[in-house]
Formats: C-alpha cells, sequence, structure tokens
C-alpha cells in the first residue's frame, strides 16, 4: 500500500510527511515527526492526553488520521511556549503542582489553552466540563483548575 | 495487516462512484467524517475496511444553514461548529443539548450528528432528538438525493438504511414557529462522559395554552430509538397538565422494550423512561410559551 504524501501547517511552520492511510495523527506526530509532547494515554478518545489544536479546534490527535491533516492548521504542545519563554497556563501548572507523573500535562495544558481562547473568564463548573475529556491520575484536579483560574486572571489582567 | 486506501473527493458523483465501484468489486468501504466513532470501531477490528472515503472536503456537508423555511446540518459539521451557532441554539434548545451530552470537548471538536445517527448505536442521544424535530435524512445516491425520515433510517443496532453507493449528506429540520420548542433529557449514573439508561425527545407547539402539536421518542429502551405517537396524542389538546404529562409517560413506558445490561435493568429503563418524558415535556412546554 502506498504512503500518502501530506503538506500541512504544525506550531506555524509548513511541514511535509508520508504517511499509511489508516495512520493516526498521534502516531504520525510523534514517530514520522518526532513530536513526542503529544502522549498516547488510551488511543481511544476516553483520556484526553493526546489533545491538539486542528484549525483552533480542541481534537484527540488518536481519533484522527494522519491524511486528515493536508492543508489544516495543527497546534501541538510544543508550539505553546514562545521565545519570551514559558505559556501562563505552563507557569502556573508548574506554581500550584497541577502535575505529578506528567503523562496527562500535554493535553490539559492544550485542552485549558482552548478554554481560554474561547471563555477567558471561566468559571469553576465551565473548567470542570470543558476539561471533562481529560483524565489524570495523580492530582485528584483541584490544583489543575486552580492553575487554569488563576492563569485566566493573569492572561486578563497581566501583572 | 488489512491493507488500506484513503481518499478524499471533492464531489457528490465522485463519492457515489467510488462507493459503487468497491460494492461491485465486493472490496469494503468506510466513510469517514468525524471519525470518533469509526476509528476506535478500526482500531477494536470490528471494522476492518480497505477504503476509507472522508467526506470532509464536499461543499455540500459542510453546510449549516438556517433559512426561513428550514435548518440544514451537513453531515460533515462537528458538534463544536452547531454549538457555536446562536441561531441554532434558540430555535432547538433540546437538539444541542443532546448533541453537548455527547463525548468531551475533544470529541465534539470532531463528531457530528449525522455520524451519531448513522452508527446507529441504541443509545445515540442526538437521534431521539433529531426524531422529535422531525428531521429528514438527505441521503446522495448515484442517481441523485432521497430523502427519508430519521426514525426510519437506524433499521438496528449499528443498522442504518443506506444502501449500497449511498451516504449521508445531511439532515433537514424545519424551522420551528413561534410556541414551537424541543427538549432532551437522559438519564445516567454519572453527570459527564457517560452513555444513556434511557433518552427521551420532545417537541411542542403550544398555542393559547393548548398544545397544538408533538412528538416523543425515546432512546436506549429499544434497539433503536423509537418515535412514540401515543405519548404526542396524549399531549395534544391539552394544557399539557399533570394528567395529559402522565399519559404520556405511561405511552412511552408501552413503547420501550428494553434490556438488562449494566446501565440499568429493563424494569429500571421502563420506569425512568416515562419520568424523563414527564420533564422533557414539561422543559418543551415552558420553553414553548417563552416570548
Amino acid at each position: 500500500m502506498s504512503k500518502l504524501h501530506i503538506t500541512t501547517s504544525i506550531n506555524n511552520e509548513p511541514r511535509e510527511y508520508l504517511c499509511e492511510p489508516n495512520q493516526s495523527m498521534l502516531d504520525v506526530l510523534r514517530h514520522e515527526l518526532g513530536l513526542t509532547g503529544t502522549k498516547e494515554g488510551c488511543g481511544t478518545g476516553d483520556c484526553g492526553a493526546c489533545s491538539i489544536l486542528v484549525d483552533g479546534r480542541l481534537v484527540c490527535a488518536c481519533l484522527m488520521l494522519g491524511a486528515e491533516a493536508q492543508d489544516a492548521d495543527i497546534e501541538t504542545i510544543e508550539g505553546v511556549a514562545g521565545d519570551a519563554g514559558l505559556h501562563p497556563l505552563q507557569t502556573k501548572f508548574l506554581e500550584h503542582a497541577a502535575l505529578q507523573c506528567g503523562i496527562c500535562t500535554p493535553g490539559f495544558i492544550m485542552a485549558s489553552k482552548a478554554l481560554l481562547e474561547k471563555h477567558p473568564n471561566p468559571d469553576e463548573a465551565t473548567i470542570r466540563y470543558w476539561l471533562a475529556g481529560n483524565l489524570c491520575r495523580c492530582t485528584g484536579y483541584d490544583k489543575i483548575v486552580r492553575a487554569v483560574q488563576d492563569a485566566a486572571a493573569e492572561m486578563s489582567h497581566p501583572a | 495487516m488489512e491493507a488500506y486506501a484513503y481518499a478524499a473527493p471533492s464531489s457528490i458523483a465522485e463519492v457515489t462512484a467510488l462507493l459503487q465501484e468497491h460494492a461491485n468489486d465486493g472490496r469494503p468501504t468506510q466513510i469517514l467524517a468525524g471519525g470518533t466513532d469509526v476509528l476506535v470501531q478500526m482500531r477494536s477490528s470490528r471494522r476492518a475496511p480497505r477504503t476509507i472515503v472522508d467526506i470532509k472536503r464536499l461543499q455540500e456537508t459542510n453546510r449549516l444553514e438556517v433559512s426561513q423555511d428550514q435548518i440544514y446540518i451537513g453531515s460533515a459539521v462537528p458538534s463544536a461548529r452547531m454549538q457555536e451557532n446562536s441561531e441554532l441554539k434558540a430555535l432547538y434548545p433540546g437538539l444541542l443539548e443532546a448533541a453537548d451530552l455527547i463525548g468531551s470537548t475533544q470529541v465534539q471538536g470532531r463528531a457530528t450528528i449525522c455520524g451519531n445517527l448513522c452508527n446507529a448505536s441504541p443509545a445515540g442521544d442526538s437521534i431521539p432528538a433529531l426524531i422529535a424535530a422531525g428531521a429528514v435524512c438527505d441521503i446522495a445516491t448515484q442517481s441523485g438525493a432521497r430523502e427519508m425520515a430519521v426514525e426510519r433510517f437506524v433499521v438496528g443496532v449499528g443498522r442504518n438504511a443506506l444502501a449500497d453507493g449511498e451516504f449521508l449528506l445531511g439532515v433537514k429540520l424545519p424551522r420551528p414557529g413561534v410556541g414551537t420548542k424541543d427538549a432532551y433529557l437522559r438519564f445516567t449514573p454519572r453527570t459527564e462522559m457517560d452513555i444513556a439508561v434511557a433518552g427521551v425527545g420532545v417537541s411542542v407547539t403550544v398555542q393559547d395554552g393548548i398544545c397544538s402539536a408533538a412528538r416523543v421518542a425515546i432512546g436506549a429502551v429499544a434497539t433503536t430509538a423509537l418515535l412514540v405517537p401515543d405519548a404526542a396524542k396524549a399531549l395534544i389538546g391539552s394544557t399539557l397538565d399533570d394528567d395529559a404529562l402522565q399519559a404520556a409517560g405511561n405511552a412511552c413506558q408501552a413503547a420501550a422494550q428494553p434490556i438488562s445490561d449494566k446501565r440499568g435493568s429493563a424494569a429500571y429503563r421502563k420506569k425512568i423512561v416515562a419520568v424523563l418524558c414527564r420533564r422533557a415535556v414539561q422543559v418543551a412546554g415552558a420553553r414553548a410559551i417563552e416570548r
């Protein structure tokens, strides 16, 4: 079976790759492009560890084929920190100890980033429902919610 | 290792020709829109398609239109895009609530209600809501389009009415007039990320305090979601008073043919479907008289 040639944009850089027709976007990111920040948890769309943004929408990279990325605009955890340093969400996750083992963290950061782009000042219920598709077995979620609230506050009123 | 191919045609004719050609040769195909069911099923080998036909490149499947007489939701429109349409949300709050109950934010970024329909799970939340709304399937065939009421589209567990060479282009819904509103309620043990034990979709029209039209559909209590005409009959002509609600709930209970499984016993499902019906009618009725 011949491979497909895909041209796309990942973290604002044009990229091209070859992939199998049934290869997931997650597999392409990790194994074809070396972008291993996006994690595989369940592989069935239940845990959110592989969350990425596709054309500005939050999706599970395991529930998308690499072939579907043709002409798309993809954002992964590798694109979140800028030249000036960490994104406020990343800083707040560190300050609030909103991670322990860290496997779920890239997915939580991507999901939180998508949340704050749509709802800059979310209440706690909005945060918890939005993040319901991201599973964490370490933190008990409370520290994550606090970190997102704090990041939202800082992003709307920069010190 | 199964051999796969991937095609992303840009016209309806290309898609139907590809589907028909493969059907004639006995080669399986799989339509791909959001992929949130299909890719999971492929991974678990419940589906091992040889050719994946991605329909997201078609202009027609990406239509999301609210016009003066009807609403069109294309089969590639993700749930998140529906939720962002405030006019659609105001006209069909129940359908939008049903779609919002399906999956996480991530899943809703890809998943489509047409996919929910084609996947044909007995517990698919958007199906009773679509039936209550009076939605019609717009099906592409090699000789043009054909239409089919949503309640006839799902024919069994995981089976739909699409023939070889056909695919679902979208669903058409009537634009509800003043005094017509819908609601969808389901019961799950958890508040999020769960599958319905039972669900009820309702649309009612209230004119001068009297219910003049109604549609009631039940989900997760039979092999397919069911339209319950007797529940609608119990409501029409009433003021949506307690007796009418009770009779509509009883009609849903009588129509339900549930199984017992890990999510609930058949007896419990029969009981809860009546409760959900009464509550959903109350929600839709209150919405219908809001001005």
